[in-house]
């Protein structure tokens, strides 16, 4: 197995090595955003790969597979919320055609409000980027027996190598590279799950078959049934609804998603890449419940009357990692949880279900290498896209724009960009290897954040002509501090005890309301101060139409 | 095919001169408001509010309420996305604002 392992990922990096060193820049347009060059389909692709992190491919399944039918906040949430970034923003934001996401807002409200959005940015994407090279970590130190130490330091080596040198160009080509290998990792073993457990290729179909058997699985182990909606969330319906609204509304609003529409051709190219990029994230999102019923099913049956000398082999090495852990005394296993304070008979990390899947099945040890290269490719797209965003925040964005007062050169421009990448990613590291406590929680929550920040000003700076820079930030700090207020009451943050969650509502559902606080506040204040200049409303104006009329073209005019 | 503009070359009276404006984006409007509660009846709607009584049909084994939440509502995203783009293809070929390089052809 750990030849295939080598194999696998030594390929995939060098593949991703390779893509980098011929797609090398020198311009900040490159650098910033591929040159506008990227073919749509392409741009898709690498949407998807940027989209779906570590977390998308080695947890959701995992997570799905213990919460059952509640598993469709994840699912919907991180979908629906293409619709909103494809019919709302990516047209408008590709035809105003800058750089970055703070650009916009600075451009279109003033200075003040491009400092605002360009920390809420760095802050964002920098609690985001710690997860992924955690998320490594869990691959290698499984897969290889590195340590997890060295594992972030390989890690952070190859991102470092493609995304100094190439910029956006070199991540986006890498982006597709890593898309292709980390469907491929997801796709076979769930297909030959599939084809095992309910002989039929695919797994959408298999999975509705299997529901039955499940269900009354999951009662013999004194689980809900994997069907029974809201039994998996404590706020109910309620909660249900909100959290997946703030993930569907901070998916839209999440800067490292929305730049990459900045590098199509066309507005034409901007909406069509949103189409491919949510066709390539359905192909896993489609899958990854299937994958969750199958392996629960798997597990199940396997434990289903087993003692602690009778398991099946691959818990082993899984119990070596403290991934799985096993209530010796008990005897007969009867009861199966993912919480480690239930007290359950036998405890299984939701990390551990897509990456143990081909294992559970009984899959050859090449399978096994691909679905490390998979995992590694997820973490390592998302990093980079991350990271990118981040180092143009910081050197762009501050830099650039407000320290040089747009006076730098191109060349002194692109040492910034390559140092600012590199000081990111050195301080990923450290927090890689040092997870501060909060972080982990806090990933989580990057979705509420964005969603009471960025999504309601950038929507009203495109829609609505009268929003004003005073209203916006405004919007945006009453946003950000209703949604961390909330979170920081709710969670145990810097040291504060959590306190009970108000009408149900869980710190991820908080997003919701305060988007809908910040676009009260907003439109409130705008109303109340001097609406923008004409040269700004004409911007918002001009950004609606993809070109310029054309007579003839327009035929019967 | 000549670069003529609206804004430069038209004699129109200039009341009329940008009304195809308004015309076009009240159409993008109505698109995107007919899209959106799509979007929101089959998400919204059938995956959450609706979830347990749609449940209780089954159809080749998934109850359909979690259908929609779990598989139905990703479906329709993707074709929602894809409808929105090419309807808005035919928008900007009838308005005369679709990107087109020298030669009048699709970029």
């Amino acid at each position: 197995m750990q030849f295939w392992t080598f194999f696998f990922l030594i390929s995939s990096f060098g593949i991703y090595i390779v893509i980098a060193w011929r797609s090398r820049v020198k311009e900040t347009k490159e650098f910033y955003v591929a040159s506008r060059g990227v073919p749509t389909i392409a741009n898709g692709a690498a949407v998807a790969a940027d989209w779906m992190s570590a977390a998308s491919f080695i947890g959701m399944a995992g997570m799905i597979a213990f919460l059952g039918s509640d598993g469709s906040v994840y699912l919907m949430g991180w979908t629906g919320g293409y619709v909103l970034l494809a019919l709302l923003l990516a047209p408008y934001l590709r035809k105003w055609g800058k750089f970055t996401v703070p650009e916009f807002v600075g451009d279109r409200y003033s200075d003040g409000v491009r400092v605002i959005a360009a920390i809420c940015a760095i802050v964002i994407s920098f609690t985001y980027v710690v997860g992924q090279m955690t998320g490594g970590g869990v691959v290698f130190s499984r897969f290889l027996g590195l340590s997890a130490e060295w594992a972030v330091v390989v890690a952070a080596l190859v991102i470092f190598f493609y995304s100094v040198l190439g910029g956006m160009k070199g991540i986006t080509y890498t982006q597709v590279a890593q898309y292709i290998v980390l469907i491929t990792a997801y796709l076979i073993p769930a297909v030959a799950v599939s084809q095992q457990i309910g002989g039929f290729p695919i797994p959408q179909v298999t999975y509705g078959s299997i529901l039955a058997e499940l269900d009354q699985l999951r009662i013999d182990f004194g689980l809900d049934r994997f069907t029974e909606a809201f039994a998996g969330r404590d706020g109910g319906q309620l909660d249900v609804f909100l959290v997946t609204a703030s993930l569907m509304i901070g998916t839209a609003g999440l800067p490292h998603v929305i730049i990459r529409f900045y590098t199509t051709k066309t507005v034409r190219g901007a909406r069509f890449s949103a189409f491919w990029a949510l066709l390539f994230i359905s192909l896993l999102y489609l899958t990854a419940p299937a994958v969750g019923a199958f392996t629960k099913l798997n597990l199940l049956r396997g434990t289903e009357g087993a003692t602690a000398d009778d398991l099946p082999a691959w818990i082993a090495p899984w119990a070596e990692g403290g991934y799985v852990t096993l209530n010796e005394e008990s005897g007969v296993i009867q009861t199966v949880s993912n919480n480690a304070a239930s007290g359950a008979d036998l405890i299984v990390s939701n990390d551990i279900l897509v990456l143990a899947s081909p294992e559970i099945g009984g899959m050859p040890a090449p399978i096994i290498g691909l679905m490390a290269a998979g995992g590694m490719a997820a973490a390592l797209s998302t990093a980079a896209g991350l990271l990118l965003v981040i180092s143009s925040a910081a050197s762009h964005d501050i830099y650039y724009r407000m320290i040089s007062k747009e006076k730098a050169t191109e060349k002194t421009q692109m040492l910034v960009g390559r140092l600012a990448m590199a000081g990111a990613l050195v301080v990923a590291i450290f927090a890689g290897l040092n997870p501060p406590a909060f972080v982990a929680q806090v990933v989580a929550f990057a979705f509420g954040l964005a969603a009471s920040t960025f999504f309601p000003i950038l929507i009203l700076g495109i829609f609505w002509k009268k929003a004003n820079a005073k209203g916006a930030a405004a919007g945006m700090l009453t946003g950000l501090i209703f949604s961390g207020g909330y979170m920081i009451y709710t969670l145990e943050l810097f040291g504060l005890a959590a306190n009970e969650h108000i009408l149900g509502i869980s710190p991820e559902g908080i997003g919701t309301i305060g988007a809908a606080v910040n676009f009260t506040v907003t439109i409130v204040v705008s109303n109340l101060t001097r609406p923008p200049s004409e040269e700004v409303q004409e911007m918002v104006e001009s950004i609606r139409y993809p070109a310029k009329q054309q007579l003839e073209a327009a035929g019967k005019l | 095919m000549s670069d003529a503009t609206q804004e430069g070359s038209s004699g129109a009276a200039p009341p009329a001169e940008n009304d195809w404006r308004q015309r076009y984006w009240k159409k993008n409007l109505r698109l995107m408001i007919v899209l959106l509660a799509i979007w929101f009846t089959v998400s919204f709607g059938f995956g959450i509010l609706l979830i347990e009584p749609l449940n209780t049909i089954e159809i080749v084994g998934f109850p359909l309420g979690l259908w929609f939440a779990q598989q139905g509502s990703i479906y329709t995203f993707v074709v929602l996305i894809l409808v929105y783009a090419l309807w808005m293809d035919r928008i900007d070929d009838e308005f005369g604002v679709s990107e087109r390089n020298g030669k009048g052809e699709r970029e």
